[in-house]
């Protein structure tokens, strides 16, 4: 057992356990964050996307040890800026939301790619989108949203 | 129209989006028992003994179940209209184990560490016994699946277990064999489909808890919600009236969540021990142990004259329906019935073939249904047939294809599982279709191909296809409208929203009717104790049937309100106009508005609660149609493909929701070229899936297809709502057709195995190089 203390959504954290259990875990048990969801289990789907220090990681695939000392951004903490409602909005539009499940990981993939490169062309979004599954859409419709966010929200990222 | 055919973001989007509670593990209560699943190691074996002591024995574990502790009731997991189609050959555990990954023994216990090590210390005496793993050998093999003498069909489906056979049947028209004698042209070729996964990214999940009057609460990632509650009580002997099957949000379905997965365990664990319960399939499960698609051969025969007219159609299919007969008939029909109509000038046609056990991962209902299957089959064997011809693909199909005001017989031979039933094509815009796509591929420049370099040659390829709208006289949908003070509505519906979009659909619906704005109708949705009965999310049925009964339910409550609105106005209701939120007398223009009228009705005069309710049963199933064409540079050096353009052309009459028939559609094509192009579910020599993760089971990511055309042709659809037909498969069928298409248009080979790998692309080329 050990303290692990992190900066969570904005707000610093500490959490008393087991160092290797995953950081999916931890969010969804400890701090009911219903946002990530598990799909896979093993790095491969997307769908637990977190932020950690603005970079994307599979949250199935980091143990709780590696956060410390580092930020994490979940959906739930994302949701209160600017530029997700900039995404929210061109997934809405673009019909980019089918089942949904894959979608919170994709929004962050969204972030986290904008973040890198606020104009990206349609390579660099199919590239930056490559690690994020979706079995619903077909994927022309996220692109189309990924590309409305940075037409849209020119100057946030 | 105001609200209908209009792009609406879907209604459950935002929340989704931002991750609140909506998915069936969001709603597991924190103390809920962890339930998982020793899984059998081998692929046909009975199970001599079981000693779970030392699991038992372990702190934490609740309970550990064997086939001991069910009654030996055979059913089956399938959720389809009862009595069903499927066989019912399977029991909840039983003693013998028929694929690996087959259900041995379930542990409940108060976490996953306890509840893995718990399965580790259970221990099981197998009698390994001689499987059955290729299909094409199942028929009469010394090795029987069921041989179990409570198994039983639950109406005539060929039924023959100890014959490996879950079902078998037959169908002509004409005479086939005469007409393929009388034939200027025939071809004849065997094709092969392979077992694909749905992989939904959200796997099979329930949970369970008993509520505060001691009836068994269940949230359950299903399809079929009121299937679900059926089945549980014949199975668990529990009162129906004692189960509450909620459906939150689904991440996704595709047919593989059309069936009870994990949900008897958990309401036999909650119901006995009256705690919580739940369980989560991983990954490797989903692929190993829910569902795939069937695998098929499929034996074609085509017979034309010169002038290209198709005279005979003859089909032989086998099926493989892995362990257990789960879809078996009704996908094998599909394969006919959804297809064979696309010709229907011919003079005969023939239908006929087996659905086999064998210790394969069960197959189950999966997007298409059959339909993808024989249109692989069919649409490729037009295709040759045409080079032998010498005919151009397309005019050929111009001539011979389904038009409007046309029929099939076929469509009053096959049913699922049963007798079909007969249909005019009231709506049938597949000639525009065909001509539209062949535009926006831009045929006339490629077809059959162009060399772009040394190696990249680009060509075209296209396939037809066709689906339904429901199943008429069995798939039954309802909806109940509410108004409730301040003049907005409740609309409660028993159709299964999956994704799909169904819950803002039938909303919209709704709306128009009511002539009001979606934000005043407040959906709700498939809870077997609040929302009336529904089918289910299948068969292409919800836009049409749910559709339907919604529009049927809201027609009545205008009645009602018009009713209301006429006493308080003191006219008849004939003099009563209204536009959707005022009332007029139209004698002498005095007018109430709808909140008004609302809040009157609930506080003030008259009280009443105004409910609308409104069921529908198709009298048939309108089938949307669509012309798929594919754009492909080829490496004649390598095999590889790239998917330069799909365009698809869909007549699925009024699309109410263009958006999210668009993402129905799209969908569809991308899961069909997985499966045209690498998806495969590969079990080795031994009976082990050795593709159970998406490392080794390549699904579609965004880096393969360059470009993806949608258009919908104007159609309308009078038995529809609003003009529509159904939209949710369709888009999936055309893909490994049009794709073999383009390759032979390419390189001359004819693929005939799914899926279409380089691998197989270089083989082919390097055999037709020999026969040269």
């Amino acid at each position: 057992m050990s303290k692990i203390t992190f900066i969570l959504n904005g707000k610093t954290v500490s959490v008393e356990g087991n160092p290797g259990v995953r950081l999916l875990d931890v969010l969804r048990n400890e701090f009911k964050l219903t946002g990530i969801k598990e799909g896979c289990g093993e790095g491969e789907c997307g769908a637990c996307a977190v932020l950690l220090d603005h970079k994307i990681v599979n949250s199935c695939s980091v143990v709780l040890a590696n956060v410390d000392g580092h930020e994490i951004t979940t959906i739930e903490g994302l949701k209160e800026t600017s530029r997700y409602q900039v995404i929210r909005d061109s997934f809405g539009h673009a019909g980019a939301v089918q089942c949904g499940f894959c979608t919170p990981g994709m929004v962050i993939a969204t972030e986290s790619l904008l973040y890198d490169n606020p104009t990206p062309t349609e390579e660099d979004i199919k590239i930056g989108m490559s690690g994020n599954l979706c079995r619903c859409t077909g994927y022309q419709s996220i692109i189309e949203a990924v590309k409305k966010a940075s037409e849209d929200g020119d100057g946030l990222w | 129209m105001k609200t209908v055919n209009k792009s609406f973001p879907s209604v459950d989007g935002k929340g989704i989006m931002m991750g609140r509670v909506a998915f069936t593990d969001d709603y597991a209560l924190q103390n809920s028992l962890i339930v998982k699943i020793l899984r059998s190691p081998h692929p046909y074996a009975k199970i001599k003994n079981i000693d779970a002591s030392k699991a038992l024995a372990l702190a934490g574990v609740e309970c550990v179940l064997t086939h001991k502790d069910f009654p030996r009731i055979p059913f089956t997991r399938a959720g389809q209209g009862y009595p069903e189609p499927s066989p019912h050959d399977k029991f909840i555990l039983d003693e013998f184990v028929r694929y690996i990954g087959d259900e041995v023994a379930v542990v409940a216990a108060t976490s996953n560490d306890i509840c893995e090590e718990a399965l580790s210390l259970i221990d099981v005496e197998y009698e390994v016994m001689d499987p059955v793993l290729n299909f094409e050998e199942a028929i009469d093999s010394s090795h029987i699946l069921h041989p179990e003498p409570e198994i039983h069909e639950m109406f005539p489906i060929g039924f023959e277990p100890l014959r490996n056979i879950a079902a078998s049947y037959h169908m002509h028209i004409g005479d086939v064999e005469l007409s393929l004698k009388e034939s200027d042209v025939v071809i004849q070729q065997s094709f092969y489909t392979q077992a694909q996964q749905h992989t939904a990214l959200e796997p099979h999940t329930v949970n369970a808890q008993m509520d505060y009057q001691d009836r068994l609460v269940l949230y359950s990632s299903t399809q079929t919600p009121f299937h679900v509650r059926r089945i549980l009580s014949q199975t668990l002997g529990i009162p129906l009236s004692k189960i509450r099957v909620i459906k939150p949000r689904v991440g996704g379905g595709f047919g593989g969540k059309q069936a009870l997965h994990g949900e008897m365990f958990v309401s036999y664990i909650t119901y006995k021990t009256k705690k919580p319960s739940k369980i989560v399939f991983t990954r490797k499960e989903v692929f190993e142990s829910s569902y795939t698609r069937h695998p098929m051969r499929l034996d074609i025969k085509l017979g034309a004259d010169k002038d290209g007219t198709l005279k005979a159609i003859d089909c032989y299919v086998l099926s493989d329906t892995g362990a257990y007969g789960e879809h078996a008939l009704t996908v094998f029909m599909v394969a006919g019935s959804k297809v064979l109509p696309l010709y229907n000038k011919v003079d005969s046609v023939r239908f006929h073939g087996h659905v086999v056990y064998t210790n394969h991962t069960p197959a189950g209902a999966f997007r298409g249904y059959g339909a993808i299957q024989g249109n692989y089959a069919l649409e490729s064997a037009v295709d040759m047939l045409c080079r032998k011809l010498h005919m151009d693909p397309i005019e050929f199909r111009q001539k011979n294809m389904m038009k409007e005001n046309e029929t099939s017989p076929i469509f009053a031979i096959m049913g699922e599982g049963t007798e079909g039933t007969a249909m005019n094509m009231e709506s049938c815009k597949l000639d525009y279709c065909v001509k539209r796509g062949k535009e926006l591929i831009n045929w006339d420049s490629i077809y059959p191909h162009k060399n772009v370099s040394r190696e990249k040659i680009r060509s075209v390829g296209m396939a037809i296809a066709m689906q339904g709208s429901g199943i008429p006289y069995i798939d039954m949908g309802s909806a109940i409208i509410k108004l409730n003070d301040d003049g907005f509505y409740n609309l409660l519906i028993g159709a299964t929203d999956i994704g799909q979009g169904s819950d803002t659909i039938l909303a919209q619906i709704a709306a128009e009717e009511l002539m009001t704005s979606l934000d005043k109708v407040i959906v709700y949705s498939s809870d077997t104790d609040l929302t009336p009965f529904d089918t289910g999310a299948y068969a292409s049925s919800t836009t049409f049937i749910s559709g339907n009964a919604v529009l049927k339910a809201a027609k009545k409550m205008k009645g009602l309100l018009i009713e209301e609105a006429s006493k308080v106005l003191k006219c008849n209701v004939t003099e009563t106009d209204f536009d959707g939120f005022t009332f007029k007398n139209t004698v002498n223009d005095e007018i109430i508005n709808l909140r008004d009228l609302s809040n009157r009705l609930t506080y003030n005069e008259d009280q009443k609660q105004l409910v609308a309710d409104s069921s529908y049963v198709g009298h048939k199933s309108p089938p949307p149609f669509m012309a798929g064409f594919i754009e492909i540079l080829i490496d004649r050096e390598t095999g590889e493909i790239e998917i330069e353009n799909y365009v698809s052309v869909v007549d699925c009459g009024t699309p109410l929701n263009p958006k999210l028939a668009q993402g129905q559609v799209e969908g569809g094509i991308v899961q069909g070229l997985g499966m045209a192009l690498y998806e495969n579910v590969i079990i080795s020599s031994k009976g082990k899936n050795i593709t159970s993760d998406f490392l080794n089971y390549k699904v579609p990511t965004r880096m393969e297809i360059k470009k993806l055309v949608t258009e919908f042709a104007e159609s309308y659809e009078s038995s529809g709502p609003f003009g529509a037909k159904s939209v949710g498969e369709i888009g999936i069928d055309t893909p490994p057709a049009a794709l073999a298409n383009a390759i032979e248009n390419a390189l001359g080979v004819r693929m005939t195995e799914l899926p279409m790998t380089p691998e197989k692309i270089i083989r082919a080329l390097k055999a037709k190089e020999k026969r040269q």
